[in-house]
């Protein structure tokens, strides 16, 4: 993507809602790390318009199949789109800022 | 039919294949099933879904990396296998799974418990019994992690033990590997590889049982074929040989040579051998048999390998036997072909599928030797024994013409008069400018036949076996069978 596109899309993105979806299976220490970090990134970098959903698919099994989740667990950015996926438990803060389009992939 | 002491097996419903493996696939275990592209893979795969869904009451459960599945299950319709209505009735979960590396970013440690959970829910969903992986090595283009993603299908095999259920797990052929990503590596307990290979031009597919785990199996390689029915693997070693043996005879529709076999003929479901070089009647044999059991009313079916339906018509007329009328009737067909023009599975699956749609009670092939110029002998023998069987199965009398290149050389079918049970030799000699033609009964299994050499005449009356006491001038030179005609027939 052309560095002109990709900036003005961040910027776009900079004045929208994020809706995001954290995936899970339970209480395992990838997750409880992965929705702390997760916390932390969104408390820094969109406070005031985010939204986080956890699912638990241990509970709600039949909702893997509609985001395609395989790896968990996965972040899912539904908004803005288009819809991006971060998979593992979020402690590298570059890749998920880069994944979230809030930074620009150096 | 599994032997005592051996691993419990889930039959998969494949033709063939539960023979090979005495009983098929390992129950509870996973198989990986593994080959090139178009090598047969997800339809060996669907085969065991669909049949254990359909005829032994075991759902399935299907997950699919392809990114045609949607494609496939269009591909299969054409196979009777109609996959909605099986997800419809719930005896079968689809679970599509896309994995776009553009589309994901890895950011630490993470495992693949989301494909356990998928695969636990269709599972549940359905009471699977069988579970279908096609292709799980796609998850290494999708995912950048190799440790993390080696260690999951390790846990994941595993896991799919525990959950008792049969499982099948594609793989893509690699480079001096069973499989791309090594997976024979984590599923020991059975590998089966598929092979489709052109030689000359010509298509054959093959498979084999690499291992079986606590199991005897047969460890050839076996010609398989995929046609309109579906996949069938030819085991040649283990058919069953449980064919009723009718004790009605017919007519070979020549009076004399009748009498050569106590006057009554073949046996009817039998084979019947006519082997000899070029020009020495075998197809006039063939024609005489033919319209006897026109005759009769019964209905034949005529491959032809070397001539065309009307080179045949013609020439038979010449010798005072008209087939076309009953060609006219319907009751008899002709199906000619180039031999090169198909793969040996194809011509089998044609003839097979041409017998099933006819139902004859008399087939002819002339010339079966022609059939031999496709594949390598095993092949061939593997492909008539097949032919052979089913032709047996269905109580069809067949005669098998069979062109020897030389005068008497007889080895080139050495390999398939075994499964025999008429053999009938015919040469010509050249005696002091007269051009004479033998005849004889070299076996001919559970009746009384003639030991005779028979010399025989092609008039425009029909073929006519001479007397046996015939002139001795004639007899002289044909006192005796010639060594040669025999030293290969291995009887």
């Amino acid at each position: 993507m052309p560095e002109f596109e990709r900036v003005s899309r961040i910027a776009a993105a900079d004045a929208q809602t994020y809706e995001l979806r954290l995936y899970v299976a339970g209480q395992t220490p990838k997750s409880v790390l992965a929705l702390a970090n997760l916390r932390q990134i969104c408390e820094e970098h969109l406070q005031g318009r985010y939204e986080i959903e956890v699912i638990d698919l241990v509970e709600n099994p039949q909702l893997a199949q509609g985001d395609q989740i395989l790896a968990l667990p996965t972040l899912v950015r539904r908004l803005p789109e288009p819809i991006k996926k971060i998979i593992g438990d979020l402690s590298n803060t570059e890749r998920v800022l880069v994944g979230l389009d809030l930074r620009v992939r150096t | 039919m599994a032997a005592r002491r051996e691993l419990p097996k889930t039959l998969t419903g494949i033709r063939g294949f539960d023979e090979v493996t005495r009983g098929g696939l390992p129950t509870g275990r996973p198989t990986l099933v593994c080959g090139g592209p178009g090598s047969g893979k997800t339809l060996f795969a669907l085969t065991f879904l669909v049949n254990g869904a359909l005829q032994f009451e075991e759902p399935g459960v299907l997950l699919t990396f392809e990114e045609n599945a949607e494609e496939m299950a269009s591909d299969v319709a054409s196979l009777g296998f109609d996959l909605p209505e099986l997800i419809a009735a719930k005896k079968l979960a689809v679970d599509y799974v896309r994995v776009e590396r553009a589309e994901i970013e890895e950011t630490g440690e993470y495992d693949l418990e989301g494909l356990f959970v998928r695969l636990a829910y269709a599972i549940r969903t359905v009471g699977a019994k069988r579970v279908v992986l096609d292709t799980i090595e796609s998850l290494f283009a999708g995912l950048k992690n190799d440790g993390i993603l080696r260690a999951e299908l390790r846990r994941l095999f595993s896991w799919l033990k525990d959950q008792g259920v049969t499982a099948i797990i594609t793989g893509e052929r690699g480079e001096g590997l069973l499989t791309r990503q090594g997976l024979e590596e984590y599923i020991s307990d059975a590998v089966i590889l598929l092979d489709h290979r052109v030689h000359d031009q010509v298509s054959t597919r093959r498979l084999r049982v690499v291992k079986y785990r606590g199991s005897h199996h047969g460890t050839n390689e076996y010609p398989f074929l995929i046609d309109a029915e579906g996949l069938s693997v030819l085991p040649v070693s283990s058919l069953a040989l449980q064919h009723h043996a009718p004790l009605e005879r017919v007519s070979s529709g020549v009076a004399q040579l009748d009498g050569m076999f106590g006057g009554k003929g073949y046996y009817r479901g039998s084979t019947i051998l006519v082997s000899g070089a070029a020009g020495t009647g075998k197809t006039s044999l063939a024609a005489h048999f033919l319209d006897a059991a026109c005759r009769r009313g019964e209905r034949c079916l005529c491959f032809l390998f070397e001539e065309s339906p009307q080179q045949l018509l013609r020439n038979m007329r010449s010798i005072g036997v008209d087939l076309e009328p009953w060609v006219t009737a319907g009751l008899l067909q002709f199906h000619a072909d180039r031999p090169s023009r198909y793969g040996l599975e194809t011509h089998l699956a044609t003839m097979q599928n041409v017998v099933t749609a006819f139902r004859p009670t008399v087939t002819v092939i002339d010339p079966v030797t022609n059939l031999m110029t496709v594949g390598t002998s095993a092949d061939v023998q593997a492909m008539l024994t097949r032919i052979i069987d089913h032709l047996k199965t269905e109580n069809v009398t067949a005669m098998l013409a069979s062109l020897t290149p030389g005068q008497y050389a007889v080895e080139r079918i050495e390999n398939i008069s075994s499964l025999m049970d008429t053999w009938i030799i015919l040469a010509n000699e050249e005696v002091s400018g007269r051009h004479r033609r033998g005849l004889y009964v070299l076996k001919s299994r559970g009746m009384a036949h003639s030991n005779e050499l028979r010399e025989f005449v092609l008039t425009d009356a029909g073929l006519q076996v001479l007397d046996a006491s015939g002139d001795p001038p004639a007899r002289s030179r044909f006192e005796s069978v010639p060594e040669r005609w025999v030293e290969h027939a291995g009887v």
